[in-house]
C-alpha cells in the first residue's frame, strides 16, 4: 500500500490559540496552510481558559508595557528570558487589538473599552499598588478567543484536517524538519504531509498528573514529537499547580474570583493568605498561594470532614456581580461541587494546571538546539503556546500570561514564516517516514501484556505522589525509580482492539507514549534542581540559588541526558531588572 | 447502575445494538465518568470527550432519549437502566461517535465571523455594556450540536436547513454593533429552508447545556427580516 502525500507551504500542529494565531498570518498572505488537529478545533484547550488576557491598556487603572514586564520578570522567579518578556508585554498592546478587532466579544466599561480586571501578580509603578491588566470576556475569555481565532479561519480558507493524529515529526539527515506523519482517526489510514516549515502548537502535557485541571487531549504529543526528533525540552521542572481546583476534581475556579474580590478562608474562617504574603494577600503570585493551601491543610487546617481543603469564599460579591463577570464559575461550582457560589463558598485545593517548560525557542517561534558553545536553530521547525518554552515565564507564570504568550508567540511564529519561507520544498528522507511508520505499526502487536490504561493510571499517580506542590530529594528518587521502572514496562503494553475506524485505544495508546516522555522530562530535571524557585519548591533547598541555578534545563530523551544553557538577563530596550528577593 | 450503550464498529457489525454494562457508581458521578468505566472494560468501546468541565463540546450524546453532554451529566438524576446513544439522525461512525460534517457546514454557510467594511481603529471599536450585553446568550455557543441533532427539521433537511446552532450563530453576528453585514447575511438567509424551516417546535432550548435559546434568535432575525423586506 502506498502512503497518501499531501504538500503545504506550511503544516500546523494543534489547534489552540497559538496553531490557529500562526494559522491566520499565514492564511491571510495566501500561503498554503494545512493546520492538524486531534480534535475539532475549538475543543482545543485554550477553549477552557477563563479569567483573560494580560495587556497594559490602561484602561481601568493607569498601566503600561514596563511595568507588565516587571511583574512578569519578578513571577518568573528571575528564570524568564527578559528580550523574549519585553517583546510579550510590548506587543500584547496590538495583539488584543487585533483580537477585538477580528471579533472578540469582550466584556466592556461604560466608556465602550474593554474591560481589564486584577490578577494576581500584578502592580503599577514596578510594584506597587494592585493594577487591573486582564483584559476578560466575562468568565470565558478562552472559549471566545479560541472560537474567534477558528471563524477568522475560516474566512482565510485555512485547510483544517480535523482529528488528525500527528505520530512525529519527518526530517532529514540535516536535522531539518520536512513535515509530519499523521494518522486520520476516523479512518485509520496514516497521512504524510510535507512542508516547508512545520509549527508546534500542540499544548501542554498537564495529564501526567493524576488531579489535574487539563483536559484528556493534553497529553504533551507535540514535546514528545520533538524530544523523539533529539530535540531537547527546556524547564520542564516548573509545572504550575493553580492553587483553585475544585476539591479532590481538579476543575479550574478562575484567578478572576480572587480578582473580584473573592478571598480564601482556612476551618477558622481565618483569610490566611495574610500571613503568607501580606501586601498581595489572595492576589500573590499561583506558586506562592498554592504553597500556601497545601501548609494549611498539612498543618491541620483544612476544612471538611477529611480537613483536606480550603474555601474560597465569593458569595459576599452578590448575586449580580456574580452572574455578570462569573457566571461560568457559578455553574461549575453547582455541577462539581453542589455549591451555589452565590450563597456559600467553593471547597478548593491546587490542580496541575500548566508546563511553565517545553520545546526551547527564540522570541521568533524558531526552535533552538546547542550547538558548539551556543545555540543554532532547527531548520524548518517552530514552536509556540504551552508546548514552547521562549522562556516568558520563567518558573512561575502569572495569571493572563499564558492567553497572552499563545496569542503573541502563534502570530509572531506566523510573521517570521511569512519572510523565512522559501520557494522549494526539501528533498523527502525515507528513512525517517519509516521510522516514523514504525512508531505508529508497533502498536500493531498482539498479546496479553499491561493494557494502556493500567499503565496510564500507576504513571499518572507515581507522577502526582512524587513530582507534586513539595519535592524532597527523597520522595524525588524513589519517584524517578517508579517512573524508570514504569517506562520499561512500556513496551511490553499491548493493545486489545487492532480495529482501524476510529479507535480511541489506539490514539490514547500513542498519547501514553508522549506522557511517559514528558513525565520522566520533569521528573529528571526537578530531581536535579537543588534550589526552591517559582513553582519548584524544595523543602530540603529551601532558598533560591541564583550563584548556581539561575539557568535554564535542557532534558534531552537520549540517556535522561542534562544540559544546561544561560538565563537572558538583558532585554531589547530598557534596563534589566536584577534578581531580588521575591515578597508579595 | 446498569448501563445500556449503543455499539456500532463498522469493521464487523452490520448494524448498531445496545450493550449492557454493570457500573459502579460513586456520589458526583458524572456520565462521562460512568463511560470512561466502561471503556475501562472494553478498551474497543468509542465516544469523544475532552475537557469534562462542559466548555470543549465533545461529548454530546444522546441519554434516555434526551441530547446531553456527558461530563456535566450527573449519573444520580438519571433513571437506571441508562440508555446512551449517538446524537441522532448523523450517521454512525463507531458506537456514540457520529459524523458531524453536515452540521459544520451548515455552521461555516452562515458567515459566521465579524465583518468589518470601515478601516479598523487604532484602539478597540467600542461597544456599550448594553451592546455587548446582546451577544450574551448567543456567543457561548460550543458547537457540541445537541440542539440541531434534536430539531426534526435539521434531520429532514440537513443540507437545506441550517439548523439553531448555526442560526443562532447568524444571529450572534446580525446582534453585534460591531458588524457590517446585515443586508448581506439577511439576503443569504432568504428563501423557504435555510431560515424558514425551523417550525418552533423549540426542542433545542429543551437541550441546550449551556442554557442557550436557538429559538428566540431564530426569531428576531425573522423580525429583521421583516424590517428589511418593507
Amino acid at each position: 500500500m502506498t502512503l497518501a502525500r499531501r504538500r503545504f507551504d506550511a503544516l500546523i500542529i494543534g489547534a489552540g490559540g497559538a496553531g490557529l494565531n500562526a494559522a491566520l498570518q499565514l492564511a491571510d498572505s495566501d500561503f498554503r496552510v494545512a493546520v492538524v488537529s486531534k480534535v475539532f478545533p475549538t475543543r482545543s484547550h485554550t477553549v477552557a481558559a477563563q479569567g483573560g488576557v494580560n495587556a497594559a491598556l490602561a484602561n481601568v487603572l493607569p498601566d503600561n508595557w514596563h511595568w507588565h514586564m516587571f511583574d512578569t520578570v519578578k513571577g518568573s522567579d528571575w528564570l524568564g528570558d527578559q528580550d523574549a518578556i519585553e517583546y510579550m508585554c510590548r506587543e500584547a498592546i496590538p495583539t488584543v487589538y487585533e483580537l477585538e478587532h477580528a471579533g472578540v466579544p469582550f466584556s466592556r466599561l461604560d466608556n465602550g473599552k474593554i474591560y481589564q480586571r486584577a490578577f494576581g501578580g500584578q502592580s503599577q509603578n514596578f510594584g506597587g499598588p494592585q493594577a487591573a491588566r486582564t483584559c476578560a470576556a466575562a468568565d470565558r475569555t478562552g472559549h471566545a478567543i479560541l472560537h474567534t481565532l477558528y471563524q477568522q479561519n475560516l474566512r482565510a480558507r485555512t485547510h483544517f484536517f480535523d482529528e488528525y493524529f500527528a505520530i512525529d515529526l519527518i526530517r532529514d539527515d540535516e536535522g531539518a524538519i520536512l513535515g509530519a506523519l499523521v494518522l486520520e482517526i476516523e479512518n485509520g489510514e496514516p497521512l504524510l504531509i510535507e512542508a516547508k516549515a512545520t509549527v508546534l502548537a500542540t499544548g501542554g502535557c498537564g495529564q501526567v498528573f493524576r488531579t489535574t485541571s487539563n483536559a484528556h487531549i493534553n497529553t504533551g504529543d507535540g514535546m514528545a514529537m520533538a524530544l523523539r526528533a533529539g530535540i531537547p525540552l527546556m524547564d520542564m521542572e516548573f509545572f504550575q499547580f493553580h492553587p483553585t481546583g475544585i476539591a479532590g476534581k481538579g476543575m479550574l475556579i478562575t484567578e478572576g474570583v480572587r480578582g473580584e474580590g473573592g478571598y480564601l478562608i482556612n476551618k477558622d474562617g481565618e483569610r490566611f493568605m495574610e500571613r503568607y504574603a501580606p501586601n498581595a494577600k489572595d492576589l500573590a503570585s499561583r506558586d506562592v498561594v498554592s504553597r500556601a493551601i497545601v501548609t494549611e491543610v498539612k498543618e491541620g487546617r483544612g476544612c471538611g470532614p477529611n480537613g483536606d481543603h480550603v474555601l474560597l469564599k465569593l458569595d459576599h460579591l452578590g448575586e449580580e456581580i456574580i452572574n455578570q463577570r462569573l457566571p461560568g464559575i457559578r455553574e461549575t461550582g453547582r455541577i462539581f461541587a453542589g455549591v451555589d457560589a452565590a450563597k456559600e463558598p467553593l471547597p478548593v485545593f491546587p490542580t496541575a494546571h500548566y508546563a511553565m517548560g517545553g520545546i526551547p525557542t527564540d522570541r521568533f517561534g524558531r526552535v533552538l538546539v546547542p550547538h558548539g558553545t551556543g545555540e543554532e536553530v532547527v531548520p524548518g521547525l517552530y514552536a509556540a503556546g504551552e508546548c514552547a518554552c521562549v522562556s516568558v515565564h520563567g518558573a512561575n507564570r502569572l495569571g493572563g500570561n499564558s492567553l497572552l504568550d499563545i496569542l503573541v508567540f502563534g502570530r509572531a511564529a506566523g510573521l517570521d514564516l511569512r519572510e523565512q519561507l522559501g520557494r522549494h520544498h526539501r528533498p523527502l528522507d525515507e528513512a525517517s517516514v519509516e521510522q516514523a511508520m514504525a512508531r505508529l505499526n508497533r502498536w500493531d502487536r498482539k498479546g496479553d501484556g499491561p493494557t494502556v490504561r493500567e499503565l496510564r493510571d500507576a504513571f499518572r499517580k507515581a507522577m502526582e505522589d512524587h513530582a507534586g506542590v513539595f519535592r524532597t530529594e527523597e520522595i524525588m528518587s524513589e519517584g524517578l525509580e517508579q517512573l524508570r521502572a514504569l517506562r520499561e514496562e512500556l513496551d511490553a503494553v499491548c493493545l486489545r482492539d487492532h480495529s482501524r475506524i476510529f479507535n480511541t485505544a489506539r490514539i490514547e495508546a500513542l498519547e501514553l507514549e508522549n506522557l511517559v516522555d514528558c513525565g520522566m522530562a520533569i521528573a529528571v530535571s526537578a530531581l536535579a534542581r537543588r534550589e526552591s524557585r517559582g513553582a519548584h519548591s524544595r523543602p530540603d533547598y529551601p532558598e533560591r540559588d541564583d550563584v548556581n541555578w539561575m539557568k535554564h534545563t535542557l532534558y534531552f530523551r537520549e540517556g535522561d541526558r542534562l544540559d544546561y544553557k544561560p538565563v537572558h538577563t538583558r532585554p531589547l530596550t530598557v534596563e534589566s531588572f536584577p534578581p531580588k528577593e521575591r515578597v508579595y | 447502575m446498569q448501563f445500556l450503550v449503543s455499539r456500532y464498529n463498522p469493521e464487523s457489525d452490520e448494524a448498531p445494538h445496545l450493550q449492557s454494562f454493570e457500573i459502579e457508581t460513586w456520589r458526583g458521578m458524572m456520565l462521562r465518568d460512568a463511560l470512561l468505566e466502561i471503556k475501562r472494560q472494553d478498551e474497543s468501546f468509542a465516544f469523544r470527550h475532552s475537557c469534562g468541565e462542559g466548555v470543549c463540546g465533545s461529548d454530546a450524546v444522546n441519554v434516555n432519549g434526551s441530547n446531553r453532554l456527558a461530563c456535566i451529566t450527573a449519573v444520580a438524576d438519571l433513571k437506571a437502566p441508562v440508555t446512551v446513544r449517538p446524537l441522532p439522525g448523523r450517521p454512525i461512525v463507531r458506537d456514540l461517535v457520529v459524523d458531524m460534517s453536515q452540521f459544520y457546514a451548515q455552521y461555516r454557510a452562515v458567515t459566521p465571523w465579524l465583518v468589518r467594511k470601515d478601516p479598523m481603529p487604532e484602539q478597540e471599536i467600542r461597544q456599550s455594556p448594553a451592546e455587548r450585553a446582546r451577544l450574551d446568550g448567543l456567543y457561548e455557543c460550543i458547537l457540541c450540536g445537541c440542539c440541531s441533532t434534536a430539531c426534526p427539521s435539521f434531520w429532514w433537511n440537513p443540507d437545506k436547513f441550517h439548523g439553531p446552532q448555526a442560526l443562532l450563530t447568524a444571529w450572534r453576528f446580525l446582534a453585534d454593533s460591531r458588524d457590517q453585514a446585515t443586508e448581506e447575511r439577511l439576503d443569504a438567509l432568504e428563501g423557504p429552508y435555510r431560515l424558514f424551516r425551523c417550525h418552533t417546535i423549540m426542542n433545542c432550548v429543551e437541550v441546550c447545556p449551556k442554557g442557550l435559546n436557538p429559538t428566540r434568535a431564530i426569531g428576531h432575525i425573522k423580525q429583521l427580516m421583516l424590517g428589511h423586506a418593507i
